[in-house]
């Protein structure tokens, strides 16, 4: 067993200013082995793998890596052998194969160490040839001119032995994402990597794709090549993968065979199956009332949005609070921006209170009543350098547009209104959003919002990175104005805090709504069989 | 084994903007040769004549292509002409140096402006336009301050370098029935030496592609090892350099300093780079499209100047007119691109 | 009158705490500046600050950078606004400017060169010079709000084509105005001491910061600005407000043109505006403001106009021609620029991190793969 490990991560810490990311966290990574790191929002996966891949430096632990015969990776040697995989199997006992511990400083040095990362978002340059993607920073040359011939001729042989469907002069932006994913792995492979990393590589690939991915992967695993699999996605990791490793909080949650953890136990180590003991809030809320006869405040019927969100119905009543569940990536916020509008939808039909509407942007959904706190909140929440009190009162103000300004004694008057309400901690109502801590600024979004007195509210992660205290204070808030009549949509990735407050939950895996549970089939067992999927459901 | 047959386009976005600048230029030629036969405009000299006096902006925008490249710009290419030309005359007729010396000075005061705006757009992060912009009236400025008078040359080395005419062995035979050789000046040569260096450098050398890779996506280079700000900075190197020398062909054919020449040459050379197909944006661009893009606006010039009557005004108009035109298709194409992509990646 | 200059040293030492607060205000800065090239002014000459009137109208060396300044404080608030929201700049400002300006005496003068008696409406040349520059900004505004170009190269179009449409319009001649009346813009009311533009500066800041503080302009702006993703999903069209802005900038740019054309009662295509898209740059960024975009402040801008003003003033008194000028602007823009960068300021703060830019952090030793 011993002398098949490439990687062994032990004990690794990382921290960051106010946050534990990863605390005492142990992984191993066998030759020839596909293994799964799972786990939800915040558990420590990227920073697990950017402390490995030399983004991060860790602040304790130990990274050993395997040394063996294989040479440093550099030239790349004739005919595009590729370490591991040209000479596997016992020929290669004799040579003492021993874990040396590494420390990574750049991404650069990981790869010289024989790590390599392929990522989500394709590191190649899309305006440049297959066969120079392959080979940039690395041309054969020839009177110190490259050798183009001997590139084409060596990125053909690679494609073929990889069975990539590309050829070497083919420009990368006309290949698929799926071929381009590959050809990454290829670039991965034939610079002598050990343990490759691929971060999320099937999020944008449809089905056919995928299942090209998977024979390249396959591949590589008898060519005795340690792959480490992100994904979000059950299904594969049950399809492919050999291992799984669980991450929830930063720590470690367990490292399994696939074959003895079923899915629903791993959603549940996914998602940690005890609830907290935070104080129990009051149920009578959830029970779902009989909204019927009523004019659902928002219906969807068909909506969806090419490549984010497949088409979907939904209804939401006033009053109700309508959870949003299934895995990071499932769709969950890509159904909440196809609602408003964030994302504009490409087929069905939206009604606001039994009208149909076409919003063209954002403000037309903001009229019709609805408010959106979107999952980024740096990229897409806060504006950072403007104060805690116009980043309270701008979606109002844009609502009333630019000839109506609110006066500046109002906002004041607004802006401490909200700073008291939330309890947002800021040195003063002026005080750029920026220096405010993660949580307060997720409180001045929410005020932001309700200031706009809207009847439809979308929460999209509002508890990520949020101390234990203002979470249970947004639960309550989400509660409150549910029970003063708003709609209330609510996402996130802890099933608890969804079990406490919504009435209902629509439930997305993969990109599409596969159900919707309410009353009596909202409990932790059920939705986690929901998520999961694959085997019987009995919804 | 399944191997699906690939789907090449039958036409790149890049080959169809290049395609589209050469038949722009053939087109425009032709019609030239049409409707002003009786100017000569039909006469191989004067398509030889495009290349004389638009020599110094082949290898000026040569050089802005490379920078273009990598996703940058640089304006100051104007000015720095206009400055070489004025230091190169005031040092051979106010301070009687030598033409060799002047040249040395020449290339030296382009490589000056290469490597502070290069150290300044790449090492400290600053916006190439707001750099250049700076350098491009620092340039002006600085020509203002060495003399505020035109300085006509009369160097005799120079003079004979200006006028060395070099034969062709084809030619016309004008009316009186007597054969004249068409003739092109050394300043072509240079010229397209430096196009074809430049073509190598870009399609043969590492750092070649490196400017390509970091042009169509930085942090892609960054992650596959490249050294992103070298590069960068080299590429406006080069382009200071191209200027200087560029400058200094500028001036074998004026013959002269003085603070308004090349006035708008910045534009000149944008104009044909973009028109040349390279993309504002970066990652694309190719020196032979940008020699059609200098073509095309010499055509434009000359078919201004022949017709007589329009001022010179339109040359700039038309040519700004165009850029725009070519700046809107590539906006297109590449929001045609990224519609056509967005359903592959998430928001 | 003659003490226009803040006394920033008075208040300073009003304790320590109060130095801090000053030193910490946004315009500390640019009023240091303004006072330094002031200081210098009145080294070089000591009646500096001297106003006396003849023949009815202030004279003095302060009066004549104030007026001169006129048309430079116009540029730079609509520079200002532009910036901010795009976080680019307007370089066409000046050829715009070549553009009102033939426009408006081109009408005035009915086609002819040089005319004594106005051929048209006054009011209807003006109002047509407005609104062909407005039109030259919403053409910029079109191609980096819509189509996405940066502002610069958008801008580059005008800067260069602008002045060539500008001698078209003109038919290349330089038309004269020569009727009294015209020359009101750029000099006198009878009876007034004051100089005219330096009532078209006053209006414009007066009516731009009016428009700031009664509508919610400076919010969209700041906010389009700083995060154009989060502006739009609290329902800003940063598109639309970027466009404003280069609609506005346009149209202040035909302003200062109008009032640079009254002075010399010309439309001078090649001349008028010459070098002022940098000097309007130059104002923004010694205002304080950040050329990225985002926070700005109009009253650091104006300084910032009254200071190169004020440079410029210095320069010529040290024998420095029109033409040199360019020189040491464009020193200033490369040194301002190098100090609001994010590596120079992270290089002060700790010298021994070297990369500051970028997520991802080299090894100072390259590695080659």
């Amino acid at each position: 067993m011993q002398d098949n490990i490439v990687l062994r991560m032990q004990g690794i810490y990382k921290s960051f200013p106010g946050v534990q990311a990863l605390r005492n966290v142990d992984f191993t990574l066998r030759k020839g082995e596909i293994h799964a790191l799972m786990g939800e929002n915040g558990a420590g996966k990227s920073t697990l793998i950017k402390v490995l891949t030399g983004v991060y430096i860790m602040d304790a632990g130990e990274i050993h890596i395997q040394s063996g015969s294989s040479g440093p990776a550099g030239s790349s040697g004739p005919a595009g052998s590729s370490g591991p995989a040209g000479s596997s199997g016992p020929g290669r006992d004799g040579l003492a194969e021993v874990l040396v511990p590494v420390v990574n400083h750049s991404p650069q040095e990981a790869q010289a160490n024989g790590i390599s990362t392929v990522y989500q978002e394709i590191s190649l340059c899309p305006n440049l040839t297959v066969a120079e993607n392959l080979f940039i920073g690395r041309e054969p040359r020839k009177f110190g001119l490259i050798d183009w011939k001997t590139i084409n001729k060596k990125a053909d042989m690679l494609l073929k032995r990889l069975k990539i469907p590309s050829v070497s002069t083919q420009q990368l932006d006309d290949c698929s994402i799926a071929v381009q994913q590959m050809i990454a792995i290829a670039r991965a492979v034939d610079m002598k990597c050990k343990a490759l990393i691929l971060d999320e590589p099937t999020s944008s690939l449809d089905d056919d794709e995928v299942t090209k991915l998977f024979q390249l992967m396959r591949q590589l695993k008898e060519q005795n090549v340690g792959i480490i699999f992100v994904t979000h996605f059950l299904e594969q990791v049950y399809e492919v993968c050999d291992r799984i490793t669980v991450l929830r909080n930063g720590e470690l949650a367990g490292e399994y065979e696939v074959k003895d953890l079923p899915r629903v136990q791993l959603v549940a180590k996914m998602m940690g199956k005890e609830f907290d003991d935070l104080a129990e809030i009051k149920t009578s809320a959830k029970s779902s009332p009989d909204f019927e006869s009523e004019t659902p405040f928002i219906e969807a019927a068909g909506l969806g949005c090419t490549g984010n969100i497949k088409p979907f119905d939904l209804r939401v009543y006033k009053g109700e609070v309508v959870g949003f569940t299934g895995l990071l990536g499932s769709g969950r916020s890509e159904l909440a921006r196809a609602l408003y509008s964030a994302d504009k939808p490409d087929s069905g039909t939206l009604k606001v209170r039994g009208t149909e509407v076409r919003f063209s942007s954002p403000l037309d959904a903001m009229k019709k009543g609805m408010a959106y706190l979107p999952e980024d909140r740096k990229r897409d929440g806060i504006i950072a350098e403007l104060s805690v009190r116009e980043n309270i009162i701008i979606a109002l103000q844009a609502k009333r547009g630019v000839w109506k300004p609110i006066s500046r004694k109002e906002s004041e008057n607004f802006a401490d209104k909200y700073i008291a309400l939330l309890q947002i901690k800021t040195a003063g109502r002026e005080t750029p959003v920026k220096s405010l801590s993660g949580g307060n600024q997720q409180k001045v979004i929410i005020g932001r919002w309700l200031l706009t007195n809207p009847e439809y509210l979308i929460l999209d992660e509002p508890t990520r990175g949020i101390d234990i205290g203002t979470k249970t204070e947004i639960q309550k808030l989400v509660l409150k104005l549910a029970h003063d009549g708003v709609g209330v949509a609510f996402i996130s990735s802890e099933i608890e805090e969804m079990l406490r407050t919504c009435t209902r939950m629509a439930v997305l895996r993969d990109r599409q709504k596969v159900g919707e549970l309410s009353g009596g089939d909202l409990k932790q067992e059920i939705i986690m069989r929901t998520i999961a999927g694959g085997e019987k459901q009995n919804v | 084994m399944r191997i699906i047959p690939l789907q090449r386009k039958n036409l790149s976005d890049t080959t169809f903007l290049l395609l589209v600048t050469i038949g722009l230029f053939a087109a425009m030629y032709a019609a030239g040769m049409i409707i002003f036969t009786n100017q000569g405009f039909a006469k191989p000299q004067m398509f030889l004549n495009l290349f004389i006096t638009n020599a110094s902006l082949i290898v000026i925008s040569c050089g802005l292509t490379v920078v273009m490249i990598t996703g940058g710009i640089d304006i100051s290419v104007g000015s720095v002409t206009a400055l070489v030309c004025m230091v190169a005359a005031y040092m051979m007729e106010k301070q009687g140096a030598s033409v060799y010396a002047a040249v040395s000075v020449s290339l030296g005061i382009g490589l000056a402006f290469g490597l502070a705006q290069g150290f300044l757009v790449s090492y400290l992060g600053i916006q190439p336009f707001i750099v250049t912009l700076a350098g491009m009236f620092f340039g002006r400025g600085m020509t203002a301050v060495i003399s505020k008078e035109m300085i006509s040359i009369k160097n005799e080395v120079f003079l004979a370098w200006a006028n060395y005419k070099i034969d062709l062995p084809f030619g016309t035979t004008n009316k009186k029935g007597v054969f004249q050789h068409a003739y092109i000046y050394p300043t072509v040569i240079a010229a397209l030496v430096i196009l074809i260096l430049v073509i190598i450098l870009l399609k043969r050398t590492k750092f070649g592609r490196a400017l390509y890779a970091i042009g169509g996506n930085q942090q892609s280079a960054l992650m596959m090892g490249l050294n992103v700000r070298r590069t960068r900075f080299f590429a406006y190197v080069l382009s200071g350099f191209l200027a200087g020398l560029g400058g200094f062909l500028f001036c074998l054919n004026s013959a002269a300093g003085f603070v308004e020449q090349a006035r708008g040459l910045e534009m000149d050379a944008v104009s044909s780079s973009v028109i040349g197909g390279t993309l504002l944006s970066g990652g694309v661009g190719n020196p032979i499209g940008t020699l059609f893009g200098v073509l095309i606006k010499g055509t434009i010039s000359s078919l201004i100047t022949t017709q007589g009557s329009l001022s010179s005004w339109w040359v700039r108009i038309a040519l700004s007119a165009l850029l725009c035109f070519f700046i809107v298709l590539q906006s297109v194409i590449t929001s045609r691109k990224r519609k056509t992509k967005s359903g592959s990646s998430g928001p | 009158m003659s003490k226009q200059n803040p006394d920033k040293d008075l208040s300073a030492r009003a304790g320590a705490s109060g130095i801090q607060k000053v030193l910490r205000h946004r315009l500390f800065f640019p009023l240091l500046c303004l006072a330094l090239v002031l200081l210098a002014n009145v080294a070089k000459t000591p009646n500096f600050f001297a106003v006396s009137i003849n023949n009815g109208v202030l004279y003095g060396y302060i009066v004549d950078v104030v007026n001169r300044a006129s048309e430079l404080v116009i540029l730079a608030i609509g520079m200002t606004l532009a910036t901010a929201a795009s976080g680019g700049q307007d370089i066409s400002v000046g050829a715009v400017m070549a553009v009102s300006a033939a426009v408006c005496c081109q009408i005035l003068s009915g086609g002819e060169v040089s005319v004594t008696s106005f051929q048209n409406p006054l009011v209807l040349a003006v109002s047509a010079s407005l609104a062909a520059s407005a039109l030259c900004g919403a053409f910029n505004g079109f191609l980096v709000a819509r189509l996405r170009i940066q502002p610069m190269v958008a801008t580059l179009i005008l800067f260069t084509a602008g002045r060539g449409v500008a001698q078209l319009i003109t038919a290349g001649q330089i038309t004269y105005i020569r009727v009294s009346a015209y020359k009101t813009a750029g000099g006198y009311i009878p009876g007034v001491p004051i100089p005219v533009p330096i009532f078209f500066a006053i209006g414009t800041a007066v009516i731009v910061a009016l428009l700031l503080r009664f509508t919610a302009l400076r919010l969209f702006v700041e906010a389009a600005g700083v995060n154009s993703s989060a502006a739009r999903l609290v329902g800003l069209g940063s598109a639309r407000v970027v466009f404003v802005t280069y609609v506005i900038c346009g149209f202040l740019a035909g302003l200062a043109g109008f009032v640079a054309s009254s002075r010399i009662y010309s439309a001078d295509a090649n001349n008028i505006g010459l070098y002022l898209e940098m000097d309007a740059i130059l104002a923004v960024a010694l205002g304080g403001n950040i050329l990225g975009g985002g926070r700005f402040s109009l009253a650091g801008s104006v300084i910032g106009a009254f200071t190169i003003q004020s440079l410029s003033t210095t320069l010529y008194a040290m024998n420095i021609s029109a033409d040199q000028l360019p020189v040491y602007k464009a020193a200033a823009v490369i040194a301002i620029i190098t100090l609001q960068s994010d590596v120079f300021r992270g290089f002060i703060r700790n010298p021994r991190i070297k990369n500051i830019t970028g997520s991802i952090v080299f090894s100072k030793k390259e590695t080659q793969t």
